[in-house]
C-alpha cells in the first residue's frame, strides 16, 4: 500500500516560496490503477515523484509498503528505486543502446548476471510484444514502439509499483489506447500497483480504478473513477469529464437553449446510464407506453471505463403534462438518472 | 642568400631526413592526444559534476578548475611553451626534441578539451539521466554507462578538432626545437631557403590533418545511432 500523509512541498525561488503541493492525504491499495488528473503546473508531476524520492516532501511523509521514502539514506534508497519502475513521457531510452541493451540497463544497475539478464529481457520482450526488434536501436522505431521499450524496461527488475509520467501524453490516440491496453494487461498478468499522472481524463477512464483531481498542489476531488465521471463534484473536475464527452456540452446547451425557445411547452431531460442500463432500450420503451408522447433525440454519448459503460442522452418529451409526468416516473421505476433541464442552466 | 628557392628542386630533398621528421610529428601527435583524451575527460567530468551545485565546496572546486582551464587555454601556445621551459625540464630532463614538446603539448590542449568533453555531458537529454536515477544508478554507474556511451559521438569529434589543432601546435614547438615537419621546414626550409622543402613538409602536413579528419569523422559517424 502507498500512503501520503500530511505531504507537503514548498520550492524556494528567487521570487520567494511557492507551493507545489499542499497537504495530501491518500491511499493507493496494492494492485489497483491510481490516476492523478490535473492541469500543467498542477503539481502531478512533483507528487509522483514523491513516489521514488526524486522529490522529498518539505514535511509529511510519503510511505511505499511500509517504507518512508525519505527516511532511506542514499544507498538504501538506490536499492528502493529497484523495485519502483518509471515511464516517462518522452521516454528516455538510451539511444546509445539497442532495444535489448536498454531493457538489460536497470538489471545491469541491480549487477544481476549477464544470463539472468538476457533471460529477463528475452521475457519482457515478448510481454510487450517487441519480438524481432531486439537489436533495433531506438531512433529505428516508432513512438509506441518506444513506450513499450519503456514499460519492458521499467518492469525490468519485478518492482512493487510502476509510475508513469504522462506516458502517453506524446502519443497519438490511436497508439495511445495501444500502450493503456498493454499497461493494463499488465496491471492484471503481474498485479502490479502502477500510478499514473496525466493531463487526458481519457487515460483515467480507460484503464484507472481510481482517480484524485489535483489543483493548485491540493487534492480537490477523489474516488472510483465511475462515481467521479458520473458525479463530478468540482468546476475543475467537471471541465475534465466534460472535455472527454464529444460534443462539448456548451455545444449542446445552446442546442437546449434554442430548442427551449421553439418549443416552450416541451420538456428536455438528460438521462444518465451505467453499466448494465446503457443495454436497456429504454427510449423505445417509453415510445411503446406513451403513444402519444413525442421524443426527440437532441444527443447522446456512451463510454467505456474500467468499471463498465457509461452514457448520457438529452430528449426532448412533447405531449401533455400527464404523459411527461407518466415517462419520468417509468424512467425513475427503470433506475435510470432522469434530470429535467429549465432555462439558464 | 644561397639556397634552393624553388619549389620544385626535389633532388635537394633529404628524404630520410623528410620520414624521419615525418615520425616525429605524428608520434608527437597521437602521444599527446592520448594524454588529452584521458586528462581532458576528467577535466570536462570535474566540470560537469560540481556545475549548478548549491554546495559551496563544490562550488568553489567548479570555480578554481573552470579558472584553471580558462587561464591556460587564453595563454598563446608559443608563450606557453618558453613559460614551461622549467617544468618541462623537470619532468623530461631536456628542452630539446619530441619529447621535450609533449608537457606543453599536453597542458594547452588538455584545457581546450575538458571544456569540449563538458559540453558534449551537457548536450546529454536529461531525461535519460533522471530516469537512470529513477532505476537506482549510482554515480559511477552513470558516468560509465551513461555519460560515456551517450555522449561518445561528441566526444570523438571533439577529439579530432582538438588532434588538428595539436598537430599546428607540433609544427609550432617544432620551431623552436621540438623536431618533426615544422622544425624541417624551419631548419632547411626557412634558415637554409629549401623552398622544396618547406612545400613537402606542408603537404605531408596537410595529408596527416585530413586523415586524422577523416578517422575521426568515421568513427562518429559509427558510433551515433541517432540517425540510422
Amino acid at each position: 500500500m502507498i500512503e501520503f500523509k500530511d505531504v507537503s512541498k514548498t520550492f524556494t525561488t528567487e521570487k520567494g516560496t511557492v507551493k507545489a503541493i499542499e497537504d495530501v492525504n491518500m491511499q493507493i491499495e496494492d494492485g489497483e490503477i491510481f490516476g492523478i488528473v490535473g492541469y500543467s503546473g498542477a503539481g502531478k508531476t512533483t507528487l509522483i515523484r514523491m513516489l521514488n524520492g526524486l522529490e522529498t516532501p518539505t514535511t509529511g511523509e510519503v510511505e511505499v509498503n511500509g517504507t518512508k521514502i525519505s527516511k532511506l539514506d542514499r544507498g538504501a534508497l538506490r536499492k528502493k528505486r529497484h523495485k519502483i519502475g518509471m515511464i516517462f513521457q518522452h521516454f528516455n531510452l538510451l539511444w546509445s543502446r539497442t532495444v535489448r541493451k536498454n531493457i538489460e540497463f536497470p538489471l545491469e544497475i541491480a549487477k544481476i548476471s549477464k544470463a539472468d539478464r538476457k533471460k529477463k529481457a528475452d521475457e519482457l520482450i515478448k510481454l510487450v510484444g517487441l519480438e524481432g526488434k531486439e537489436d533495433a536501436y531506438p531512433s529505428e522505431l516508432s513512438g509506441g514502439q518506444k513506450q513499450r521499450v519503456g514499460v519492458a524496461r521499467a518492469l525490468a527488475n519485478d518492482p512493487e509499483i510502476l509510475l508513469s509520467d504522462e506516458a502517453t501524453s506524446a502519443l497519438d490516440p490511436q497508439t495511445t489506447d495501444e500502450v493503456l491496453d498493454l499497461l493494463m494487461d499488465i496491471n492484471k498478468r503481474l498485479g502490479i500497483t502502477i500510478i499514473l499522472i496525466t493531463h487526458e481524463m481519457h487515460v483515467i477512464r480507460k484503464i484507472c480504478d481510481h482517480v484524485a483531481v489535483l489543483d493548485g498542489g491540493k487534492i480537490i476531488e477523489s474516488g472510483q473513477v465511475l462515481d467521479v465521471f458520473k458525479h463530478p463534484q468540482q468546476p475543475i473536475t467537471k471541465r475534465f469529464v466534460y472535455s472527454e464527452a464529444a460534443p462539448s456540452p456548451e455545444d449542446t446547451n445552446v442546442v437546449v437553449e434554442q430548442l427551449l425557445k421553439e418549443y416552450p411547452n416541451g420538456r428536455i431531460i438528460q438521462l444518465t446510464f451505467h453499466g448494465n442500463q446503457a443495454n436497456l432500450p429504454i427510449v423505445s420503451e417509453i415510445i411503446h407506453k406513451f403513444p402519444k408522447l413525442r421524443i426527440s433525440i437532441i444527443e447522446g454519448n456512451i463510454h467505456q471505463t474500467q468499471e463498465g459503460a457509461i452514457g448520457s442522452l438529452f430528449l426532448q418529451l412533447i405531449g401533455d403534462e400527464q404523459d411527461i409526468k407518466g415517462a419520468l416516473d417509468y424512467l425513475k421505476t427503470m433506475r435510470v438518472e432522469t434530470e429535467v433541464i429549465e432555462h439558464g442552466r | 642568400m644561397g639556397g634552393n628557392t624553388g619549389y620544385f628542386e626535389f633532388s635537394t630533398v633529404d628524404w630520410n631526413q623528410m620520414w624521419s621528421a615525418t615520425w616525429e610529428t605524428i608520434w608527437m601527435t597521437v602521444v599527446s592526444i592520448v594524454a588529452v583524451a584521458v586528462l581532458g575527460y576528467f577535466i570536462g567530468l570535474l566540470l560537469f559534476e560540481t556545475s549548478g551545485s548549491h554546495n559551496l565546496i563544490v562550488r568553489i572546486i567548479n570555480w578554481i578548475v573552470a579558472l584553471f582551464v580558462n587561464v591556460f587555454r587564453s595563454i598563446p601556445f608559443i608563450i606557453l611553451i618558453v613559460l614551461l621551459l622549467p617544468f618541462t625540464k623537470q619532468v623530461v630532463g631536456t628542452i630539446i626534441g619530441p619529447v621535450a614538446a609533449l608537457p606543453s603539448l599536453i597542458v594547452s590542449a588538455a584545457p581546450f578539451y575538458g571544456r569540449m568533453v563538458e559540453l558534449a555531458f551537457h548536450e546529454i537529454d536529461r531525461g535519460v539521466l533522471e530516469a537512470s536515477d529513477a532505476m537506482g544508478a549510482s554515480q559511477w554507474q552513470i558516468i560509465t554507462k551513461v555519460l560515456l556511451p551517450e555522449s561518445l559521438p561528441a566526444l570523438i569529434s571533439g577529439i579530432t578538432v582538438t588532434t588538428i589543432s595539436l598537430i599546428g601546435y607540433t609544427a609550432m614547438a617544432g620551431a623552436i626545437g621540438a623536431g618533426g615537419l615544422g622544425n624541417l621546414a624551419y631548419q632547411e626550409g626557412f634558415e637554409s631557403s629549401n623552398n622544396t622543402v618547406t612545400l613537402v613538409a606542408t603537404v605531408i602536413i596537410v595529408l596527416i590533418v585530413f586523415a586524422f579528419q577523416f578517422i575521426g569523422d568515421f568513427a562518429t559517424r559509427k558510433v551515433d545511432k541517432r540517425v540510422l
